[in-house]
C-alpha cells in the first residue's frame, strides 16, 4: 500500500482551556481529495490549525511524506508544500491582489516561475487578473474566496489544506469554487484536504471523507459509502 | 434633503449647548470664587458667528444654491490638479529638495530653529512609520530609541571625545541593540498589550538615564556635547586641511537635512522591497502571514530594530545640536506627539508624515501669538482630523514599484 502524504496519529490539542481534539488519527493519500465534515465547534478548523502549527499540539504525532512535523515552526511548512486556505478568505484586505497572490510565494526566489505561477492562477481566476491593481478587500465574497486559494497555490502545495471554501458564499459561486478545487486535483494532482459544514457538496467532491464530532472521529469511510449512510443523511444531509 | 438639512441643525445646537458647557468653567470660574459668565458668553459668541456662517454656507452648497459659485471653482480646481498630474513625481520632489537646500539663505535663525525640529521629527516620524504603519504595532514608547541613540553620542563624545561622524554608527547601533533587548519579549504580545508594554519599557529606559547617576549624571543632564565637526580644504596659505566645529544653525541644518534625506530614501526602499511588503501582510494578518512562510516573529523584531536605528540617528543629532542632553527630553509626551504625526499625516504614507511632522511641529509656532489657546486648538484640530480624514492628510497609496518587479 502506498504511503501516506499526510498522517494524524492521535492528535489532540487544546483551543484556549477546552480540549478541542480528542485524538484524532487520519491518513490523506497522494493525490487524493479528503474531506472532514463536521459541526460547528466539532474542530475542524483546529485540526488544520494544529496540522500547521498555529494551534500547540498536546499529544500525538503528525507526518508529513513520512517526516515528522509537529513541534516545526508553522512558517517553515509552505516551504515543504503543505499550504493552508483558512476560514473566512483571510486575505490581506490592504494589500493589492497581485501582492496577495505574491504573499503566497513569499518564501520562494525563483521569480520566473512566481510569474509563470501568476500567470496560471489569473488563467483560472481571469476576474483577478481584470482586479490585480485593487486592494484585496474591495473585493466581493466569492473572488476573496478565489483570490485566497489562488494566494495558496502560489506556494506551489503537494498538499492544500482548504478550510469551509464554501463559507457565506451564494451556491452558484460554491458549485464554481469547487469546480475549480477538482480542477487542481486533477490537474497538478495536488492533494487536498478539504473540511467543510456543506457535507454535500464536499462528499461529492472527495473520495474519502471523515466524520469529526466534539473533537473525535466518529466514522471513516469512501465519500459514496458517506453519503448514503443513514446517519448522515439525517445528520448532515438534512433528510 | 430638507430633512436632512434639519438634522444638522439639531446636531449644531446640540453642540453649540455642549461646548458652552464645556467653555463656562474654563472662563467662568475665578479662583477667587466668584463666577462669571460674560467673559465665556462672548468668546462662544464668536465661536457661534464663526460657524455659524460656515454651517450656512455648507448647507446652502448641499441644496444645490451655490451651484453658480460652485463650477467655476471647481474648474479651476480640476485645472490645478491637471496642471499638477502632468508634471512627472522627481519634479515635486526635485522642487522641494531645492526649497530645503536653498532654506537658510533666505530664512532667520528662529526659521532654521523651527527647520531644524521639523526635520528631527520627520526622521523620528519615519523610523516609528516602520513600525506602526508598515508591521501595524502600536508602539507607545519610541522616543527611548531616541533617548539612546541621544546619550550614545554624549556620553562617546564626552568620555572619548570621539566625533559626531564617527559616533552615528555607534549610536544606531546602540539604539537597534536596545531596540532588540526590548522587542525580543515584548514582540509576543499584539495589539493593546504591546501599546501598553512598550509605554512600560519607554518610561523604564527614561527612569534608568534620570536615575543613573554615575554614568548619565541624572536628572542635571550631561553638559559640554561637541557639535559635528568638518574638515574642509582651505586655500589661504597654500593648501590645507582645516577643521570646523558646524556650530553655526544653518550648517547644522544641514547635517540634519542629510540624515533625514537618507532616511527618507531608505525607508522608500524599504517600504517598497519584499520584507516591506511582509510587514504589511503582518499588520493585515498575523496568523494567515505565518500561514504563508512569513516569519513573523523575526520580521516583527526587524521592524522594531529598524525603526530604533532612525530613532538614534536622530537622537544623536538631538544632542549634538542642543550640546545637552537631559532625560526630561524623553518624556512620554514626546512619543506621542511623533506617533500623532504618523496618524495624522496617514500611516505608511511617507509625504504624510513629513507633512504631519510639517503641520505639528509648524502650526503651534504660527499661532504662538494666542499662546493660551494653542493646546485647545491642536486637540480640535486632531479630533477633527480624525472625523474627516481618518486615513491622514495624505494616506498611503503604493506609487512605487517592488525592486522584485524592476528585476523580473
Amino acid at each position: 500500500m502506498e504511503q501516506p502524504i499526510l498522517e494524524l496519529k492521535n492528535v489532540s490539542s487544546n483551543y484556549g482551556n477546552i480540549k478541542a481534539l480528542k485524538g484524532i488519527s487520519l491518513k490523506v493519500f497522494p493525490g487524493e481529495i479528503v474531506t472532514i465534515i463536521g459541526a460547528n465547534g466539532a474542530g475542524k478548523t483546529t485540526t488544520l490549525m494544529t496540522i500547521c502549527g498555529i494551534v500547540p499540539l498536546r499529544e500525538g504525532e503528525i507526518y508529513y511524506r513520512g517526516q515528522p512535523i509537529h513541534g516545526r515552526a508553522a512558517d517553515t511548512l509552505p516551504a515543504l508544500g503543505l499550504c493552508q486556505v483558512p476560514e473566512g478568505r483571510r486575505i490581506f484586505p490592504r494589500l493589492a491582489v497581485e501582492e496577495n497572490l505574491e504573499m503566497g510565494a513569499f518564501f520562494r526566489k525563483d521569480q520566473d516561475d512566481i510569474r509563470k505561477d501568476m500567470a496560471y492562477i489569473y488563467s483560472l481566476f481571469p476576474v483577478l487578473k481584470e482586479r490585480r491593481k485593487q486592494h484585496g478587500g474591495t473585493l466581493s465574497g466569492g473572488e476573496q474566496q478565489m483570490l485566497a486559494i489562488g494566494r495558496a497555490l502560489m506556494s506551489r502545495p503537494k498538499v492544500l489544506l482548504l478550510d469551509e471554501p464554501s463559507l457565506g458564499l451564494a451556491p452558484i459561486i460554491v458549485q464554481k469554487i469547487f469546480e475549480i478545487i477538482d480542477d487542481i486535483n486533477k490537474r497538478n494532482r495536488t492533494t487536498i484536504l478539504l473540511v467543510e459544514q456543506n457535507a454535500n457538496i464536499a462528499l461529492q467532491t472527495a473520495q474519502r471523507g471523515y466524520v469529526l464530532e466534539t473533537g473525535s472521529i466518529v466514522m471513516e469511510d469512501d465519500a459514496e459509502v458517506l453519503m448514503n449512510d443513514p446517519r448522515i443523511r439525517k445528520a448532515y444531509l438534512g433528510e | 434633503m430638507i430633512h436632512e438639512s434639519k438634522k444638522i441643525w439639531k446636531n449644531y445646537a446640540i453642540g453649540l449647548i455642549w461646548f458652552f458647557v464645556l467653555l463656562w468653567p474654563l472662563l467662568g470660574i475665578h479662583k477667587d470664587g466668584s463666577l462669571t459668565i460674560g467673559r465665556a458668553f462672548s468668546v462662544w459668541l464668536y465661536v457661534l458667528a464663526g460657524t455659524f456662517i460656515c454651517l450656512s454656507l455648507y448647507t446652502l452648497h448641499k441644496n444645490d444654491i451655490l451651484k453658480w459659485t460652485g463650477s467655476p471653482m471647481a474648474k479651476a480646481k480640476d485645472r490645478v490638479t491637471a496642471a499638477a498630474g502632468a508634471l512627472p513625481n522627481w519634479f515635486w520632489v526635485l522642487l522641494i529638495l531645492t526649497v530645503a537646500v536653498l532654506l537658510p539663505l533666505f530664512s532667520h535663525r528662529y526659521a532654521q530653529d523651527v527647520a531644524i525640529n521639523v526635520l528631527i521629527y520627520i526622521t523620528l516620524g519615519l523610523g516609528l512609520n516602520i513600525v506602526v504603519g508598515l508591521a501595524g504595532m502600536l508602539d507607545l514608547g519610541y522616543i527611548a530609541f531616541y533617548g539612546v541613540g541621544a546619550y550614545t553620542y554624549a556620553l562617546l563624545n564626552l568620555q572619548y571625545g570621539m566625533s559626531f561622524w564617527v559616533a552615528l554608527p555607534f549610536s544606531a547601533f546602540f539604539a537597534c541593540l536596545a531596540g532588540c533587548i526590548i522587542g525580543y519579549p515584548t514582540l509576543r504580545m499584539r495589539g493593546d498589550y504591546l501599546a501598553i508594554v512598550t509605554l512600560g519599557f519607554g518610561e523604564i529606559v527614561r527612569i534608568i538615564l534620570n536615575n543613573w547617576m554615575e554614568l548619565t549624571n541624572g536628572p542635571n543632564g550631561l553638559l559640554g556635547i561637541k557639535p559635528p565637526g568638518i574638515y574642509y580644504p582651505s586655500f589661504a596659505h597654500g593648501f590645507s586641511l582645516e577643521f570646523l566645529y558646524l556650530k553655526k544653525l544653518y550648517l547644522l541644518y544641514y547635517v540634519i537635512l542629510f540624515i533625514c534625506i537618507f532616511t527618507i530614501v531608505a525607508v522608500y526602499r524599504l517600504n517598497f522591497s519584499r520584507i516591506g511588503r511582509a510587514w504589511e501582510a503582518i499588520r493585515e494578518d498575523e496568523t494567515v502571514a505565518e500561514l504563508m512562510g512569513v516569519n513573523t516573529f523575526r520580521l516583527k523584531l526587524l521592524a522594531y530594530a529598524m525603526g530604533a536605528i532612525f530613532g538614534g540617528l536622530a537622537g544623536a543629532f538631538f544632542s549634538a545640536r542642543m550640546r545637552f542632553v537631559s532625560p526630561e527630553s524623553f518624556s512620554f509626551l514626546e512619543s506621542a506627539m511623533v506617533l500623532s504625526m504618523v496618524v495624522l499625516g496617514g500611516m505608511a504614507s511617507i509625504p504624510g508624515i513629513i507633512l504631519g511632522a510639517f503641520a505639528l511641529i509648524v502650526l503651534p509656532e504660527v499661532f504662538r501669538e494666542v499662546e493660551l489657546y494653542r493646546m485647545l486648538a491642536f486637540g480640535a484640530a486632531m479630533t477633527l482630523m480624525m472625523l474627516f480624514r481618518p486615513e491622514g492628510l495624505i494616506p498611503a497609496k503604493r506609487v512605487g514599484t517592488r525592486s522584485e518587479e524592476r528585476g523580473g
